[in-house]
């Protein structure tokens, strides 16, 4: 039920003269990603259901300068940046709210320097302050007991620190958290940072996300969650190696609320 | 001892030296009491050694030996220079422990290197055996764990022979089973033997003491500065280049052009070009390779090997300090560290995951260096793979690293 989504840029806020209270920035995969784009609307679909007044910048919305800065080209990235800041400053946005970790660390940590202060939540960590605040609840569901296992995108877990929010939520779908053998500080990377999603990567003896895929075939789940929409991508196609021995399905730990309760 | 101390403190200019080719840092020192609780935490505390159980407890026990054997050495330079002998036994029993624990530790620490010796030698642990670590850095670790196995048995043997001591049946723990050996012996030959165990232990410390600079052993001084100056930001944060900033602003029209600097090399093709906090880090690292083992690109066949980034940045600098030794200023000697030794493939392996800097026992960043790199080749150079120009060109059209128009990011709710 897709229509049923309730969607508001900035702009129309402001037009009514209301600021929302958080703005989400949806970035570059969850905007063109087909795949990310199902984890977009997981997330609106907890938002709309919590009744959270939010905007999303549309078409002001532009790449945050990620990639580029990872690649090398720091002018791409300030130039970018210092847009984006523009045009967040002109809206007076204050919180934004992100589900991907590398939209969350850009904004977080590098854009202070820039002007940009903003209050940047990833998604995870959102939907845990709207739990404690009393705001949404979630209990049990449909994952009820069933195994999942969870894989730290590198730029919400070492890189901010962030390994509880995303736990914390699969307990709360009464899932049993079966951790990988390299989790939290000790992760294995996905493969996709640094700009390594958009290339062809170096010649080696195997691919990350295929090292990774072992990890997980090794795992007893069948459900392997995660927070960033470039590690699904690449723990899709990783996974797909065994497809034949295991069948497993990559989700977004909004997705996993969203089908817990039904939404 | 002069001229060892003499020899060390040349060292250590030099060091200073060639640590400062490198730029400002760009961070300003703040926050001090942050940066001494991590400088205790992390070197005197060796928290994150532990990460690893054997090795960490292992190591914990040489370095504990090493500092404790240390307050022994106090003694042995007072004798050595006022010609007493063990001017400390006059307080008694306490010293008898004292001089008990540090035999005890003499023989943890002679355990603790031999195994550290087997890891290297007979277990063969796949972090030591990379291409980088052959020759000289082999050799280097090898020696320094023959050095501290020398150095632990002279001061046991030193305590054995010194007959004066082995009467006094206070604190000679290990020694006193050493003894008996030597008994066929007169006391005069036992005070020789005592004598020149004596003086091979101090000398060997004043070799070692100079030993230090041309090796990897560096770290036991450097631990501490490392961690201390180590960035206090969440590890996701990449600097921002303030000279690119300046450019931005102008090309914003939010600057004018006079406060651009027209000789900005972006990013680092050369030693000199980083900041002296990574030269810092280079010369601090011990070559564990704890970063190397846990990088997704080196565990997956990929050129890239964080500890040979840092080793390779620490034999440039020496080059260009030994350049500079000999002409007094440096000449373009038509090498650089990107390039003859750090090469494109390496770079761009790189998936900044920061899992080598979360490895670091002694909070070394070597992401920072591929980070400044790849700058240079980017900005400097243009020499991206093509598929991330295109990303980059994207990016500059349509805000977006993949070519959809701008036009449609709200297109994913339909």
């Amino acid at each position: 039920m897709m229509n049923d989504l309730k969607i508001k840029t900035i702009e129309e806020f402001q037009r009514d003269g209301i600021s929302p209270e958080i703005l989400f920035w949806v970035g570059c995969a969850g905007s063109f990603d087909d795949r990310a784009k199902r984890i977009t609307k997981a997330f609106v679909k907890i938002l709309n259901s919590a009744n959270i007044s939010f905007g999303v910048l549309g078409k002001d919305e532009s790449c945050t300068g990620d990639p580029a800065k990872r690649a090398g080209n720091e002018f791409l990235f300030q130039m970018q940046a210092m847009t984006n800041i523009e045009v967040l400053n002109s809206f007076e946005i204050k919180t934004i709210v992100t589900t991907c970790p590398h939209c969350f660390n850009t904004l977080k940590n590098e854009y202070p320097d820039l002007g940009g202060n903003y209050k940047v939540y990833h998604h995870t960590q959102f939907i845990n302050k709207l739990l404690e605040e009393g705001r949404f609840s979630i209990e049990g569901g449909s994952y009820k007991g069933k195994k999942i296992t969870y894989h730290d995108p590198c730029f919400l877990g070492r890189a901010n620190n962030e390994y509880n929010a995303p736990r914390n939520l699969i307990k709360k779908i009464d899932a049993e958290l079966a951790e990988l053998k390299r989790c939290k500080s000790k992760a294995l990377c996905c493969g996709a940072g640094g700009a390594q999603m958009f290339k062809e990567s170096e010649k080696g003896k195997t691919e990350i996300n295929l090292e990774r895929a072992e990890e997980i075939k090794e795992n007893s789940s069948k459900i392997v969650a995660t927070g960033c929409p470039f590690c699904n991508t690449m723990l899709t196609d990783g996974t797909k190696s065994f497809e034949k021995e295991k069948q497993v399905e990559v989700l977004d730990i909004a997705e996993l609320i969203v089908r817990a309760k039904d939404l | 001892m002069v001229v060892s101390l003499g020899f060390f403190s040349r060292n250590v200019m030099r060091l200073k030296r060639n640590i400062n080719l490198g730029k400002g840092q760009t961070d300003p020192i703040t926050n001090k009491p942050e940066r001494i609780k991590n400088m205790l935490r992390i070197a005197l505390g060796q928290s994150k050694m532990v990460t690893r159980p054997i090795p960490g407890i292992l190591h914990l026990i040489v370095y504990l030996g090493f500092i404790i054997i240390n307050i022994e050495l106090i003694e042995i330079l007072i004798d050595g220079i006022f010609g007493t002998h063990r001017v400390f036994s006059s307080i008694g029993g306490f010293y008898g422990f004292l001089i008990g624990s540090f035999e005890v530790f003499a023989v943890l620490v002679l355990i603790a290197v031999i195994a550290f010796w087997s890891r290297r030698n007979i277990i063969r642990i796949k972090r030591f055996s990379e291409t980088k670590m052959m020759g000289w850095p082999k050799l280097d670790a090898d020696l320094i764990l023959y050095f501290e196995i020398i150095l632990m048995s002279l001061f046991l043997l030193m305590n054995a022979t010194d007959v004066e001591f082995q009467n006094m049946n206070n604190g000679n723990v290990i020694s006193g089973y050493i003894y008996p050996y030597f008994s066929g012996y007169s006391e005069e030959t036992l005070h020789l033997f005592e004598r020149s165990f004596w003086w091979s232990h101090i000398i060997g410390i004043f070799i070692f003491l100079n030993y230090l600079y041309y090796s990897k052993h560096l770290h036991i001084i450097l631990a501490f500065p490392n961690t201390y100056y180590a960035s206090l930001s969440d590890m996701g944060k990449l600097n921002n280049m303030k000279s690119v900033t300046n450019e931005v602003n102008i090309m914003m029209g939010k600057s004018s052009e006079s406060d651009v600097n027209d000789d900005i090399n972006f990013g680092a093709s050369d030693v000199m070009d980083l900041s002296w906090l990574q030269l810092l880090n280079a010369y601090s690292c011990t070559e564990c390779g704890r970063c190397t083992s846990a990088c997704p690109a080196n565990m997956t066949g990929k050129k890239l090997s964080p500890r040979k980034i840092m080793m390779d940045t620490r034999d440039r600098i020496e080059e260009v300090g030994n350049n500079i030794d000999t002409n007094g200023k440096y000449i373009n000697d038509n090498k650089k560290l990107l390039g003859d030794y750090i090469s494109m493939e390496e770079l761009w392996a790189c998936t900044s995951c920061n899992a080598c800097v979360e490895e670091c026992p002694i909070s070394i960043n070597p992401l920072s260096i591929i980070m400044d790199m790849r700058r240079n080749l980017v900005m400097e150079d243009s020499s991206a793979p093509s598929e991330l120009n295109n990303m980059m060109s994207n990016i500059e059209n349509n805000g977006a690293p993949w070519p959809y128009n701008q036009q449609d990011r709200l297109n994913w709710n339909e």
